[in-house]
């Protein structure tokens, strides 16, 4: 409901991509507005500097050092190592988990997002508006907002504790829906549809076979920004799982920091560290290898007017 | 666009329709029935009407968690959205050395967990083996602690700045993208300088993305959940059961029992953050959309 009329004046535009205009690259660079925004990089850079070289450090050297700089033996692989036998292994299965969550719930929420954006964009049917309202509205609501509420329905209908009460309420992105919608009604011309029908191809096929290739840097989109809700998810599994061996990786992780304030509890504080870095990897690097993709599928979809 | 074939539409966004409806609509309809009901140790379930609501509109508590968020929202929003627009203007400006590994630096927080952001955060903040304990001993001063009750919504609010400041920036500077460039060459030609352009054609063209990146941190700040609900871990004396409204409504279901009283502060939050940012919509796009 809130961000509509904004986001409903974006769709129809062309879709520039993020990249330099050569208009403006022989503008004088200036040394000072580099080191003033220089600042702002070093505060977002610092504390995954202080991860990085923290994790290479065992715990006792973790908490008689000095943080920003390497010091002690060199104990990353040792880290790594005991990371993944700690508690038989757990942090494996945790990385598991996390990847099934990931792997059905955003990769299924983008599949729904495709099909219920594309049938928005190319099909009128009876209630098409109604629906699109009630999807639009669903961008406002928080999902934390629905955490109490969806937990308390699953106990009754006992859900909780399996991987459905997680992957479920992944696999709805309203957001997800909304840019496939805007990129399906350009990037797929009604010509090619309409010859596919006069050749006798049902719209299942038109869809997999013609509509799905053309809308590949949407996809790619919609489900990088899946992964990383569904990667980083937090709540959602702190109140619906009990069983550590069905815990996401993000709680996983929360329970070894609170290990430290429990009566008795191992302090491995190293090993929340060497989990978090390893934790933060893999999302970087998708990240940094698709930014062509996300920073035109943002531009396209969330802010233009 | 295809008029006859109106079934096919249906099939199409059937499938996502259902779950949207399992995990967006019953859920809001379930609380609401949840929350016209009281459970008590003697006597069970009983209807209560608008009890819980008026329970709720009279609880300190609540209201406490309430007031913290909106000092939230008031104080922590516009510093990171001000610094992210600055960041914009300066990567947009096409003046820096390496922009292209400013922006995606930047951006990286982002995709960092909260839970990871947060612990690094909160190791960094410890006076134990943290940075701030690192910084006492170099220079034998005592700074505030960052995790004591009286510092830790300062210390919440910086992460999350740090958390999302460049998400925002990437909202603004792709706002930016879509100025026409003939405009800055006219003004050019005019004689404006580059804060006389910011002022006359950038900040008016980044309306819109200021409105959109205000309106997810408002919904941000009243759902604030993660942050504290992780900080508990490393500093337990300085979060309360009712920090946030959020925090509050996870505690009553988990550790009160109050499953009636919880749905109701859920969907009193939830209705409330919609409003605000509907309003805050019509307002500051009036004129303009």
């Amino acid at each position: 409901m809130t961000a509509t009329p904004t986001i409903r004046a974006a769709a129809r535009r062309p879709v520039r991509p993020v990249v330099p205009r050569p208009g403006r690259k022989q503008r004088k660079r200036s040394v000072t507005l580099t080191a003033v925004t220089g600042v702002m990089l070093i505060y977002t850079i610092l504390p995954l500097a202080w991860l990085l070289i923290s994790a290479t450090k065992s715990q006792e050297d973790l908490l008689s050092t000095f943080g920003l700089w390497f010091s002690g033996d060199f104990a990353l692989f040792d880290n790594i190592a005991d990371t993944f036998t700690y508690q038989d292994g757990i942090f494996g299965r945790w990385l598991l988990n996390t990847l099934l969550y990931v792997l059905v719930g955003a990769g299924g929420a983008t599949l729904l997002a495709a099909l219920a954006g594309y049938g928005l964009a190319k099909f009128d049917f009876l209630g098409r508006r109604a629906v699109f309202a009630v999807v639009l509205g669903g961008i406002a609501v928080p999902p934390t907002a629905l955490a109490v509420p969806t937990f308390l329905m699953f106990s009754k209908m006992g859900l909780t504790d399996t991987p459905w009460a997680i992957i479920i309420p992944s696999l709805v992105s309203p957001f997800g829906l909304y840019l496939m919608w805007t990129y399906a009604t350009d990037a797929v011309p009604n010509e090619i549809l309409e010859s596919a029908r006069v050749d006798g191809s049902g719209e299942f096929r038109s869809f997999f076979k013609l509509s799905l290739p053309l809308l590949a840097p949407g996809l790619v989109t919609v489900l990088l920004f899946n992964i990383v809700a569904t990667w980083n998810n937090f709540f959602l599994p702190l109140i619906m799982l009990k069983d550590s061996e069905l815990y996401p990786l993000t709680l996983g992780l929360y329970t070894w920091t609170r290990q430290a304030n429990t009566v008795g509890g191992e302090v491995v504080f190293n090993l929340v560290i060497t989990g978090s870095l390893l934790t933060i990897v893999p999302l970087a690097v998708a990240f940094l290898l698709l930014q062509r993709y996300w920073q035109s599928g943002l531009a396209a979809g969330s802010v233009k007017q | 666009m295809v008029t006859r074939r109106s079934w096919i539409g249906w099939q199409f966004t059937g499938p996502f329709l259902a779950v949207f409806a399992l995990v967006f609509l019953a859920p809001i309809g379930y609380s609401a029935y949840l929350s016209v009901f009281r459970t008590r140790l003697v006597g069970g379930t009983s209807f209560v009407g608008l009890e819980n609501y008026t329970k709720a509109l009279s609880d300190p508590q609540f209201w406490e968690a309430l007031s913290r968020v909106t000092l939230f929202l008031a104080v922590q929003v516009p510093i990171m959205l001000g610094l992210a627009l600055l960041v914009a203007l300066a990567i947009d400006s096409g003046r820096l050395y390496g922009s292209g590994f400013f922006r995606v630096a930047i951006f990286l927080p982002y995709a960092v967990p909260a839970v990871v952001g947060c612990l690094m955060w909160g190791f960094l903040y410890s006076t134990r083996f943290g940075l701030v304990g690192n910084l006492n001993e170099a220079f034998g001063v005592t700074l505030p602690e960052p995790l004591s009750p009286d510092h830790i919504l300062t210390s919440i609010g910086n992460i999350v700045t740090w958390e999302f400041i460049g998400y925002n920036m990437l909202i603004l500077y792709s706002g930016l993208r879509v100025v026409d460039t003939a405009l800055y060459e006219a003004a050019a030609i005019d004689g404006a300088g580059q804060f006389r352009i910011i002022r006359a054609i950038k900040l008016p063209a980044l309306r819109g993305p200021l409105v959109v990146a205000t309106i997810f941190s408002i919904v941000g700040s009243f759902q604030l959940f993660n942050e504290p609900q992780i900080l508990d871990s490393l500093a337990p004396n300085s979060i309360t059961t009712y920090f946030t409204p959020n925090v509050y409504a996870f505690q009553l279901s988990f550790l009160g029992q109050q499953i009636n009283y919880s749905a109701t502060i859920a969907l009193i939050m939830g209705v409330a953050t919609m409003i605000v940012a509907y309003v805050f919509q019509r307002r500051s796009l009036k004129g303009v959309a």
